[in-house]
């Protein structure tokens, strides 16, 4: 290839005892997108984090347009053309979009900042490559779209050459992503480079023209997009058998639970229900799609015994339940909350704590005073059943890897406090983006559990922005979208632009 | 420059790390002595003669330890629930005003009791004042989400003068001949010796006692449990069912009554009566104490001698040589900061890159 | 009691008192501003103005000038606040307790300093403070000393700085989110740390005012809990420069007010109530704005460099 504009040689990053990368050395050429592919946790991130200057490399070197890059500069990676948009939000909801724009693009002892100009360039920008902002919009305002052209748009204010995006399909509704491809090509005729971090294989091999599979740290395969298998992908991308979950055949029940008409009043838009109604029934697996903050949070937080409805009526095994977690937890609710770090566990307490934090009323304790052999021997036998690999049961929860983790929150929501497998059935299972920075295996396990906790008759409510996940698991969709939700279709009824058109509020059907 | 999580936590470390805060903490203080032009291994030496080195000297200082234990208990309770009461000097003062107000003669209550009877209730007196002046600003944060931190500060300052306000008028002792003390307690309400001789009263057993029941309700009861989980993250506490805003609550009266019984015990066990002077910051030494014991109740019992033991012995000491008395605020000042740092040490480990 | 009130409004002593109780807590609220605009609460404050106070009068009592007083006063805060930034910015302490620490540490240091300096001493040696001005012909103006004025002037020109300059985006921004700042190429520590660098030189200046303009010694017990009002007036300004301004007049204007109601009121009710008042305000004043209060979004969250 004529000289690349970047070449990464040896790149090794150590975490304590967790080699991140390994020794990745690889090219990427001018006006070429190249998709770096591979499960949660194969080092994606940390690579791109290591060129961008977040992290420092133990060992190799990178060089951009022919010269050495200075390691851990994110200013100096700036200089040198290479632009990044993060996975997660870079942007101060409380400024500006003109004032996340111009930020660290003048000196900081400039006595006062030339926004006249800074404004002009940024419309100017704006115009040249077909993505519109208003300068002055305060960031908290903008959808999760319109923040990802801003981020963009960071980038290229600052002439960047090489633009990295870390996972940026994940908010994106399909006909959102379709823009955003049609925009990265023309970037590219424009002369820039592209890096494209993602885990969706289909998206890979239709905007990329290279794909690099990293695995367990390691650069195993580069291959060119077009002419590859999806299937190929896959077995290079997880390099091992992973068996597709086995759906039992079963037969569906009952109506366990109904929201009817309820309202969410929440202080942000995101947080607001406006007139969900939903009903679950054993057996059946009903999946919520829809680009996160789009109300899915406040549904989850209902259903969870977290939050109350400010109008309408929630009911579990035909009674209405107070906004206690306690309470719902005692009717048989099974909660996987989307944020395991921060909601599911408490990382500072012990993992037998956490094991039995749902329940430490009863049945783990007796006139207010905590029953700790109890409690200790339930922990032991919830890691063993679930196979939660970590320090043992007096480590801090905290110090699990995410997958242990999941792991032990799922265990806990299914087993009940149960000592024995069989003996407890959740009557619902409420799972937030249960499989989110899972690897592989470890996703495949969750999938599993919710198969078969269905299968022996519980309802299961999915609430996913992953669509491959929801295509995999759903018997019932239905689509949010700015706190209403469409009636719940069979899976098979919906196609995937349907879902997309409900995703961004379009569609020939909305909500009755 | 960066931090990362420690996987397993040493026992090797969690010991090492303080004794070396400790350390720095008598390098640095042997600075500020030095400066003084005293010498420096002489002065230690008096200081630690002064605080541990005779029976004496070991009354002084458990007497001292008292209050300093139970303000440092009321700390830990807050703080373990990320709940900072800064206003344990206020709530002490008001405890003691309190326990006086009920139990006092001349001017008291003069309440016709049997003196058990007048006991409990002057005890209860000072709890509740205390618990009402931690509330409040408990239930500013909880509905208003006003920051505590401010409110109880403002809050000493404004029963500090309260406090003058009655010790000028209504509950001034007649018999002192203009000194601004208040009545001064019955005699059958006050708590007796430990030791003939010595200033060491019955509250020391009080204030022990509550620290160990302390540690063992954090440890063994589900409120402990709640007011962990609370603490470490109310948002994941809030998902497990723990009833964030009550334990929040509770915590607040739990940790203001605490130290509003250490201004009783004050009042019964050492002073007879309430000054304005009778606290010389017990309520901001007690969060020093909290922090030195890592915020374990059992820990505050022997911080608080510690601490005890460098104010009586600085005391001491600078009858003997030229040090100011104010290098003890020095040492428990950089104390704590030092074992900020310690702390941190053993849950994460600095790298470079 | 009216008429006591109606006079004193319009005497010009009395504004010249509000423009003089004023000024500790602008420098103060403005420098406690510019750290939590930063994402620090600096609760060592209280401490900082303590030490300021002591080492500008320290230094003016050792022959230096006025003005080499105030400098030195600002570079015993930028000290002290260097130490609270690497404890609560690289290291990512707890910005309550290292504050507090940091408190108790300066107040006890000034204190022992003292004491190690007039071993003997009963009443405090005096120094000749900074006069009144007279320059400028303005009626309640010219009765005030520079450093007034220069608190002053500092209002407006900390309000350019933190919205019109780039290195005021910069600190508001790792404020905000700092993740924001670390992808712009900007160093979040050096930001943070600069900042609360800054305003705890301000802090420290605010103290010496006390020593060096409002009375000419010092004191034990003189900074008395103003610390803790500025820490409640930033809250109140919503972390504005121009609103800390107005806050720190009103209050001066209730604490001024009561000095005088007491004098008028010859002893009906206790003056321990009238100085109550300001305190008692300042809680009000805070549960009052609390609900509105748009808080810097990074505000007392550690950042872990890199984290993601």
């Amino acid at each position: 290839m004529p000289d690349p504009v970047l070449r990464l040689d040896g790149i090794t990053k150590r975490f304590g005892s967790l080699v991140a990368n390994d020794a990745v050395s690889l090219t990427l050429a001018r006006g070429e997108i190249l998709a770096l592919l591979g499960e949660n946790g194969a080092g994606k991130s940390t690579l791109v984090s290591i060129l961008f200057g977040h992290y420092v490399a133990d060992a190799g070197t990178i060089e951009a347009f022919g010269r050495p890059l200075p390691p851990g500069d994110p200013a100096a990676a700036l200089a040198a053309g290479v632009g990044m948009v993060h996975q997660h939000s870079t942007l101060a909801d409380n400024l500006s979009v003109l004032d996340n724009v111009m930020l660290g693009t003048e000196p900081l002892w400039r006595p006062m900042s030339k926004r006249r100009e800074g404004r002009a360039r940024l419309v100017a920008t704006s115009k040249r490559f077909g993505l519109a902002v208003d300068p002055d919009a305060r960031v908290a305002r903008l959808s999760v779209g319109e923040r990802q052209r801003v981020e963009i748009l960071k980038a290229l204010y600052r002439d960047a050459r090489v633009l990295i995006l870390d996972e940026p399909t994940a908010v994106l509704t399909p006909q959102e992503s379709e823009a955003l491809f049609a925009t990265l090509r023309g970037l590219c005729a424009d002369g820039l480079s592209i890096i494209f971090i993602s885990h969706k294989l289909d998206e890979v091999l239709r905007v990329s023209d290279r794909v690099a599979v990293l695995r367990a740290g390691k650069l195993v395969a580069t291959l060119p997009a077009s002419g590859t298998a999806k299937s190929t992908l896959a077995e290079v991308m997880v390099g091992r058998p992973i068996p597709p979950p086995v759906a039992k055949p079963h037969a569906r029940g009952d109506t366990v639970c109904v929201l009817d008409h309820v309202v969410v009043r929440g202080e942000r838009a995101g947080e607001r229900l406006d007139d969900v109604s939903l009903s679950l029934r054993s057996g059946e697996i009903t999946a919520i799609a829809g680009v996160s903050g789009n109300g899915q949070a406040a549904l989850v937080d209902v259903l969870c015994g977290v939050r109350a409805a400010d109008a309408g009526t929630v009911k579990l095994a035909g009674r209405a339940l107070a906004a206690d977690p306690a309470a719902w937890v005692a009717a048989g609710t099974a909660r996987i909350p989307e944020d395991r770090r921060d909601v599911g566990a408490i990382g500072a307490l012990p993992v037998w704590e956490n094991a039995i934090s749902e329940r430490y009323r009863k049945p783990f304790a007796s006139a207010g005073i905590v029953r700790r052999a109890a409690a200790r021997a339930f922990a032991r036998k919830l890691c063993d059943r679930y196979d939660v690999r970590g320090a043992g049961i007096d480590a801090p929860a905290g110090a699990l890897s995410g997958g242990n983790m999941q792991k032990l929150i799922v265990g806990r929501a299914l087993s009940g406090g149960a000592a024995r497998a069989d003996q407890y059935l959740p009557t619902l299972v409420v799972a937030s983006q249960p499989t989110w920075g899972l690897d592989a295996g470890a996703l495949a396990w969750v999938h599993q559990q919710l198969l078969d906790t269905c299968a022996r008759g519980a309802a299961v409510l999915l609430v996913s922005e992953d669509l491959d996940e929801i295509l995999a698991l759903a018997d019932r969709i239905a689509v949010m979208h700015a706190g209403r939700l469409t009636p719940a279709r069979a899976a098979s009824s919906w196609t995937l632009a349907d879902i997309g058109l409900a995703m961004a509020g379009e569609g020939a059907r909305d909500a009755a | 420059m960066r931090l990362e999580a420690r996987g397993a936590l040493s026992p090797a470390l969690a010991i090492a790390a303080p004794v070396a805060a400790i350390a720095c903490t008598l390098v640095v203080a042997a600075l500020f002595v030095a400066w003084a032009g005293a010498p420096v291994g002489r002065t230690y030496a008096l200081i630690f003669e002064g605080g541990f080195g005779s029976r004496f000297a070991w009354s002084e200082t458990l007497t001292r330890a008292t209050p300093l234990m139970l303000t440092g208990l009321a700390a830990t309770i807050a703080f373990r629930a990320h709940l900072y009461n800064i206003g344990a000097e206020g709530q002490l003062y008001a405890g003691a005003l309190a326990a006086v107000a009920v139990g006092g003669l001349h001017g008291g209550a003069a309440l016709d009791l049997p003196a058990p009877v007048l006991f409990a209730a002057m005890i209860a007196a000072a709890t509740i004042a205390g618990a009402i002046l931690m509330a409040l600003p408990a239930f500013a944060k909880t509905r208003f989400g006003v920051d505590e931190v401010v409110t109880t500060l403002l809050l000493n300052f404004i029963v500090l003068l309260f406090v003058s306000m009655m010790l000028d008028g209504p509950m001034k002792d007649p018999t002192a001949m203009g000194w601004p003390q208040s009545v001064a307690l019955d005699e059958a309400v006050e708590l007796p010796k430990l030791v003939e001789r010595t200033r060491v009263h019955a509250g020391l057993l009080v204030a022990i006692a509550l620290c160990v029941l302390a540690w063992a309700a954090m440890r063994l009861t589900t409120f402990g449990f709640e007011v962990r989980a609370v603490g470490a993250n109310a948002r994941a506490a809030r998902f497990a069912g723990v009833p964030v805003t009550r334990t929040l609550m509770l915590v607040a009266i739990a940790s203001g009554a605490v130290a509003g019984l250490a201004g009783a015990i004050e009042v019964a066990g050492r002073t007879g009566y309430v000054t304005l002077d009778m606290s010389p910051g017990y309520g901001y030494t007690g969060i020093v104490i909290a922090m030195l014991a890592g915020l374990n109740p059992l820990g505050v019992i022997a911080a608080a001698v510690f601490v005890a033991g460098v104010l009586v012995g600085a005391d001491s000491m600078s009858r003997a040589v030229a040090v100011p008395t104010y290098i003890a605020d020095v040492i428990v000042a950089f104390a704590l900061l030092a074992m900020l740092v310690a702390a941190a040490a053993v849950r994460y480990r600095v790298r470079w890159r | 009691m009216i008429d006591a009130l109606a006079a004193m409004l319009v005497n010009a002593d009395f504004w010249s008192a509000v423009l003089r109780i004023a000024t500790p807590l602008i420098f103060g609220t403005l420098g406690v501003l510019l750290c939590e605009r930063a994402g620090v609460l600096n609760l060592g404050i209280e401490g900082i103005m303590v030490a300021g106070a002591f080492t500008g009068w320290l230094a003016v009592h050792a022959g230096a000038s006025l003005w080499v007083g105030v400098l030195v006063a600002a570079g015993t805060g930028a000290v002290f606040g260097l130490l609270h930034g690497i404890l609560t910015v690289p290291l990512a302490l707890s910005q309550h307790v290292s504050g507090l620490g940091i408190t108790l540490f300066a107040s006890s240091v000034a204190s022992y300093a003292y004491r190690v300096s007039f071993p003997n001493v009963t009443t405090p040696p005096t120094i000749e403070p900074f006069g009144e001005m007279h320059a400028l012909g303005i009626p309640v103006l010219d009765a005030q000393t520079p450093l007034t004025l220069i608190a002053i002037a500092l209002v407006p020109l900390i309000a350019w700085i933190l919205n019109r300059t780039p290195l005021g985006l910069a600190v508001r921004m790792v404020g905000e989110n700092p993740a924001a700042a670390e992808g712009q190429g900007l160093d979040v520590v050096a930001v943070r740390v600069g900042a609360i660098v800054a305003g705890s030189a301000l802090m420290g200046v605010g103290g010496a005012f006390l020593t060096l303009a409002a009375f000419n010694s010092f004191y034990f017990q003189m900074v008395n809990g103003r610390g803790w009002i500025c820490v409640a007036l930033v809250v109140f300004a919503s972390w504005r420069p121009g609103k800390a301004l107005l806050g720190a007049m009103l209050f001066a204007f209730f604490d001024a007010m009561q000095l005088r109601l007491q004098q008028a009121d010859a002893g009906a009710v206790p003056y321990q109530a009238w100085l109550m008042l300001p305190y008692v305000l300042s809680i009000v004043a805070l549960i009052a704005v609390a609900r509105r209060a748009s808080y810097p979004q990074a505000l007392m969250k550690p950042y872990r460099k890199g984290e993601r």
